[in-house]
């Protein structure tokens, strides 16, 4: 299917147009309600109309001008060495990705095109923070074919003719899918407590929406004296109600809105195997389509919750050498037990941590003396609001200071262990958010130490580790202990070279 | 595992470095100065502190930064060690190298001395720059990495 694409250069869908014009009207829409707000507040509505029709609409035919000429002027040619992408309607712009800097393909389906049945296909060269060129929209089989086309050229020049056979059957085997039932579970986890933050925020902030302050015990007292009188007469319950409901109004939108999001974002969720790697499918409006390549797989994060844990939920990130647009950790199995998770990661060709690994604490010392400092920042901010008369902040700040944080650091010293064997380096940490890392010791690329001048003072150092995509890093380890690390690792690393990581990509 | 057979970097560094300080120094000496002649009456309280802060600028400082830095180059791995009060030891195996520089500003080019740069694929640590070497030496260090990332990359 490789050999013989025409060569000519290609217009995006035509539909593109339609979804372009669909989304701009959109963003018309709501300036335009607005200007109508302040404008036609007045009474001679009729005058004004007349005056602002023939505006508006001749904004409308600009844009849609400009919008058609501007497809009709962006073309994109698939040439035997790379693809090319001419764009522009008075600078004329042309950029070539050579099919060997291509990293992958991704396909991404927002709501409106999804209607039309279109695609926006993003060819990813993994340039640091660079952009990567997008061609918005294709028809989907356009984009799938794009996607067969370049992984097939890629592969041509180096390996075997059997692979590009391989990369083009849909040999996609299922991994992890989740359904409605799963995804019911996994949004009433994801409760959002953010969200009730916000809104509780939000409500104060914009009162004058209210009549009334909702959540005021004493406003709720005054409105249920009028024709509620007899509710009020009962006193303390009609507080207690008020303060039910107002919880439980909150509950509710923090409930509702954590099933909706991860609905939106999760809605027939499919992690497969493919030829090339694995293979992500999500979304209800948004439909994405990431492929992530195992040989670009860095590190895996397993994470949970304090209060999914004790239910036996888990996530697993992928940490890849992509950088694409910020997030290079990918979600490959967000919620599901760790018998579903262990098949992925043997997928990765990572391992869990055996039995036999031996798990190391940070440096007492250093939890300690986190405790300590915590505690006196906020013993002091406590004194000083006592002295200036604000008990109930006072006695918060010291609870906090005095209690939260030496509990923070126990805890972080009791449970925060990291490992390593012949091939893997663990590190574990966290009681509120427990997660697990899990790096490859030769896929790392530098070791630094640093030391603080009390950690140098305590004979502690933090040991950070140089991982593509991530961030890695055990903090307050024993000094020589974090020598004994570095020093494994770097004989790893010595090893083998960049080169043999990431296969020819 | 501080100070052990860390090589210095080049003498010329510490001059040069006690330049940058004396800019520092002479700026805010003119600060002070401006201070001094708007508050009535020739007090010093601004002159005295600041010209003690300026002298240990001058003198202690370049000092300090200068024997707090080193580098190796020991089992094809670049180990930079650096920071006084935040001290930091990175090492780079040559063979996590992706690309190097070697930059020289206005300054470095008048004390013949350049900085060095390896760039990794890591998010931490992306890019590493080992300041104070000789010219020769960093374009020979910049050679004898790439010499072993081309012996590893075959």
């Amino acid at each position: 299917m490789t050999a013989s694409s025409p060569d000519r250069p290609r217009r995006t869908d035509p539909r593109s147009f339609a979804v372009r014009a669909l989304s701009m009207m959109g963003q018309l829409v709501v300036p335009l309600a607005l200007a109508a707000v302040t404008i036609l507040d007045e009474s001679d509505m009729a005058g004004k109309l007349a005056y602002a029709l023939p505006i508006v609409l001749a904004i409308i035919a600009l844009n849609f001008t400009l919008a058609y000429l501007r497809w009709t002027r962006l073309t994109y040619a698939v040439r035997d060495t790379d693809i090319r992408v001419e764009s522009g309607l008075l600078s004329r712009a042309a950029r070539s990705v050579p099919y060997e800097r291509i990293q992958d393909v991704s396909l991404e389906q927002k709501f409106l095109p999804r209607l039309f049945g279109l695609t926006e296909v993003k060819f990813e060269t993994g340039a640091g923070g660079g952009e990567d060129l997008k061609l918005s929209y294709l028809a989907e089989a356009e984009g799938e074919r794009l996607r067969e086309l370049v992984r097939a050229r890629r592969d041509g020049g180096a390996e075997v003719t059997a692979v590009q056979g391989d990369a083009a059957e849909p040999s996609d085997r299922l991994l992890f899918a989740m359904g409605p039932r799963r995804l019911l579970i996994f949004g009433l986890f994801e409760f959002s407590l953010a969200v009730v933050a916000v809104l509780a925020g939000a409500a104060q902030q914009f009162d004058f929406l209210f009549s009334f302050e909702w959540w005021d015990v004493r406003q709720w007292y005054a409105r249920l004296s009028g024709p509620g009188h007899w509710l009020a007469e009962l006193g303390l319950v009609a507080q207690v109600i008020a303060i039910v409901f107002a919880l439980g109004s909150l509950l509710l939108v923090g409930t509702v809105t954590g099933l909706a999001r991860t609905a939106l974002r999760e809605w027939d969720f499919r992690l497969e195997r493919g030829a090339r790697g694995l293979r992500r499918r999500r979304g209800l409006l948004t439909r994405t389509d990431v492929v992530m390549p195992l040989h670009r797989v860095q590190a895996l994060r397993i994470g949970t919750g304090i209060l999914r844990r004790r239910f036996g939920w888990h996530s697993l990130k992928i940490v890849s050498l992509a950088s694409d647009s910020g997030s290079a950790n990918h979600d490959a199995v967000p919620f599901a037990r760790m018998a579903e998770i262990a098949p992925v990661i043997a997928e990765t060709g990572f391992a869990l941590p055996g039995g036999d690994v031996e798990w190391r604490p940070s440096a007492p010392a250093y939890r300690r003396d986190r405790a300590m400092l915590g505690a006196a920042v906020l013993g002091t901010v406590a004194a000083g609001n006592l002295v200036f008369g604000q008990w109930p902040v006072a006695l918060v700040v010291a609870v906090v200071g005095l209690l939260g944080i030496p509990l923070h650091e126990y805890l972080r010293w009791r449970l925060d262990r990291h490992a390593f064997d012949a091939r893997q380096l663990y590190a574990r940490h966290g009681w509120f958010r427990p997660s697990l890392a899990i790096a490859s010791r030769v896929k790392l690329q530098s070791v630094e130490i640093v030391r603080g001048p009390l950690a140098r003072l305590r004979g502690y150092a933090d040991l950070h580790l140089g991982l593509a995509g991530g961030r890695l890093r055990l903090r307050g380890l024993p000094l020589e202990e974090a020598g004994r690390l570095r020093a494994a690792v770097l004989e790893s690393i010595s090893g083998n070279d960049f080169s043999e990581l990431a296969p020819p990509a | 595992m501080d100070a052990d057979d860390l090589t210095s970097l080049d003498p010329a560094y510490r001059s040069m470095l006690r330049l940058q300080f004396a800019i520092v120094a002479a700026i805010l000496f003119a600060g002070a100065s401006l201070a001094e002649f708007l508050i009535p009456g020739y007090t010093g309280v601004v002159w005295l502190p600041v010209g003690l802060l300026a002298l240990w600028l001058l003198i202690r400082m370049p000092m300090r930064r200068y024997a707090a830095r080193g580098y190796s180059l020991e089992g094809e791995r670049l180990r930079v060690v650096r920071g006084i009060l935040f001290r930091s030891d990175t090492v780079v195996p040559f063979g996590r190298v992706q690309h190097i520089d070697v930059d020289q500003g206005p300054l470095e080019r008048a004390f013949g001395l350049a900085t060095l740069t390896v760039h990794t694929a890591g998010t931490h640590n992306a890019s590493v720059s080992l300041p104070g070497l000789a010219q020769a030496d960093a374009a020979a260090i910049r050679e004898d990495i790439r010499v072993a990332i081309r012996r590893h990359t075959q």
